[in-house]
């Protein structure tokens, strides 16, 4: 057992800051805190921040600082993050998703699997305001949770080659959609008519990290209203 | 600022795009750094020219591109030798030149180390994305075309409009800059807190034993095929992947990430090479041995910053 918090060698140009040992919805508003806070301390000195579910990357410029300089400023951020104000609820944003098997092909073998109608199935996966813990994988790709444990679903053995852009899908207690066409090992249940990532829109990215997520059903008709692209998903 | 046309591709190679020195505070949006995967020759390259730190070059990977110069161009090349050759007569890298209207350069195949970089007056120019003319294939972002893609037949590359009518000042690299990518690779590793999730023979090993560069290797990260590592822990929940860690996934086959990694992975790390080490692991070619050496972060800082100040980045040159 670790004592948490603490900061972690993660090579010449960076710290790892570990603040927690499990996933929990109630990690990200500290993790988000400490993120403003080394925007400020760091200013120009700062080169990226990457939170996820328990950590925060902090990457430096050693024109402007050095290793030994950045672990005291992190370790003064650290000792403060207690007293800081807490930070406001990220905004709610609209996942609109359209469940259909013919670009969601493991929504009817998720609900057999688990014990669930489809019915069921999509109201236990719409019923969760999600947090967005972690974007990677590809721009944009928000790593969205803690879905419903009776949602519970290994990745696929073997990923998809070619998985569509807006497909929604799951993963153990995680959910997603994906941004761009691209391969992907996670269970697809519907598509969504939001364009993920733009890198023409002045917000690349729909979604960002501490963003709370609220998913509505919608039909077809709405689907294809709203621009989606109801190109079947391949199943192989 | 208005470009102009400097070179047509005549030949596309199996691999060549625009790299700076990368893409910044956007990790958290999911998107790679991106960047000349060797930073050393790259910048040397640049330095040839008069270049600022940053500017663009053409990355060049194993070889085969062919370029015709659309206008006089004053150009440098750095990094491995591809067999370059000017209107067939072989040209020297590291070496800055004058080439003329209608002149071809061509790559042919690798003859010490990987990648070339290939940097002219004023440096490559395009619109850049984030900040950065880096092209990243995986994420359709950068590059000279702005989508990521690779250079391909006919494409043109265009330079600033006044840049490279007339050679700058003359400038050498010094010889011991001038790597030989032939020789054995020992990589400066700077340990991790992870570290101790590894046993003590595991530990002794990754130092003490050489390790073979795999062809699964890309701009992502390298492999490499060695004694198998034996870590207690398996998976841990994502965090963020800096520039250079070494992962070691169930196979117990370490993978160096490298430029295009991913923003965040769940395997154990041992640990993290200097930005240096990385450059020149990104040398090497499949089947070639690279040995382990640890540094304490002190020196690996010294060595960094005299490396930038080397190649004449301006905050430290006033």
């Amino acid at each position: 057992m670790m004592t948490l918090p603490r900061i972690e060698n993660a090579g010449l140009n960076a710290w790892l800051v570990r603040l927690f040992e499990h996933i929990d919805d109630t990690n990200l508003a500290p993790i988000m805190s400490l993120a403003r806070q080394c925007e400020k301390a760091f200013g120009c000195a700062l080169i990226d921040l990457t939170p996820s579910y328990t950590t925060l990357l902090v990457e430096f410029d050693l024109l402007w600082i050095t290793p030994a300089q950045a672990l005291l400023k992190l370790q003064g951020l650290l000792a403060e993050l207690g007293q800081s104000e807490a930070i406001a609820e990220g905004p709610l944003k609209q996942l609109p998703v359209w469940y259909e098997p013919s670009v969601g092909p493991d929504l009817l073998r998720l609900a057999t699997s688990n014990s669930l109608s489809v019915e069921q199935l999509i109201e236990l996966h719409t019923a969760t305001i999600y947090k967005v813990f972690a974007l990677g994988f590809a721009p944009g790709f928000a790593f969205m949770g803690s879905v419903d444990a009776r949602l519970d679903a290994p990745r696929l053995a073997t990923p998809r080659p070619r998985v569509y852009a807006g497909s929604v899908a799951v993963a153990g207690r995680q959910t997603s959609a994906y941004p761009a066409q691209s391969p992907g090992g996670w269970n697809l249940l519907g598509r969504t008519p939001v364009t993920l990532f733009d890198r023409n829109r002045e917000q690349m990215s729909y979604f960002q990290v501490g963003d709370r997520v609220q998913i509505v059903p919608v039909d077809k008709h709405e689907f294809l209203r709203l621009g989606g692209d109801p190109t079947p998903q391949e199943n192989a | 600022m208005t470009f102009k046309s400097a070179f047509k591709v005549i030949q596309a190679g199996p691999l060549a795009s625009l790299q700076d020195a990368g893409r910044f505070g956007v990790r958290q949006l999911g998107i790679t750094q991106g960047g000349a995967i060797d930073l050393h020759a790259w910048a040397w390259a640049n330095y040839l020219v008069a270049n600022p730190w940053g500017a663009a070059a053409v990355e060049i990977t194993f070889g085969g591109l062919k370029l015709e110069a659309t206008t006089d161009v004053q150009l440098a090349l750095a990094g491995a030798d591809l067999g370059a050759t000017l209107d067939g007569k072989p040209m020297q890298t590291w070496t800055a030149l004058q080439m003329r209207t209608g002149q071809t350069l061509a790559f042919s195949t690798p003859r010490n180390g990987l990648r070339a970089y290939l940097a002219v007056a004023g440096g490559f120019q395009g619109e850049p994305l984030l900040g950065s003319l880096s092209g990243v294939a995986r994420e359709k972002l950068g590059g000279h075309s702005g989508d990521g893609k690779q250079l391909a037949l006919g494409d043109i590359l265009h330079a600033q409009q006044s840049a490279g009518d007339s050679p700058t000042e003359t400038r050498q690299i010094p010889p011991t800059e001038k790597l030989d990518y032939s020789r054995p690779a020992v990589l400066d590793f700077i340990l991790g807190a992870q570290a101790e999730y590894f046993s003590g023979v595991s530990l002794f090993e990754f130092f003490n034993q050489s390790w073979t560069v795999d062809n699964r290797s890309d701009r992502m990260g390298i492999r490499l095929n060695g004694p198998i590592l034996q870590c207690a822990i398996n998976n841990l929940v994502s965090e963020g992947l800096a520039l250079g860690a070494v992962q070691i996934p169930p196979d117990g086959q370490p993978i160096v990430l490298l430029n295009d990694r991913q923003t965040i992975g769940g395997y154990p790390r041992l640990g993290t090479l200097t930005p240096l080490s990385c450059a020149r692991l990104a040398q090497c070619l499949p089947g070639q041995q690279v040995t382990f050496k640890p540094i304490p972060t002190e020196r690996a800082y010294r060595q960094h910053l005299n490396f930038l100040k080397q190649v004449g980045h301006s905050k430290l040159s006033e």
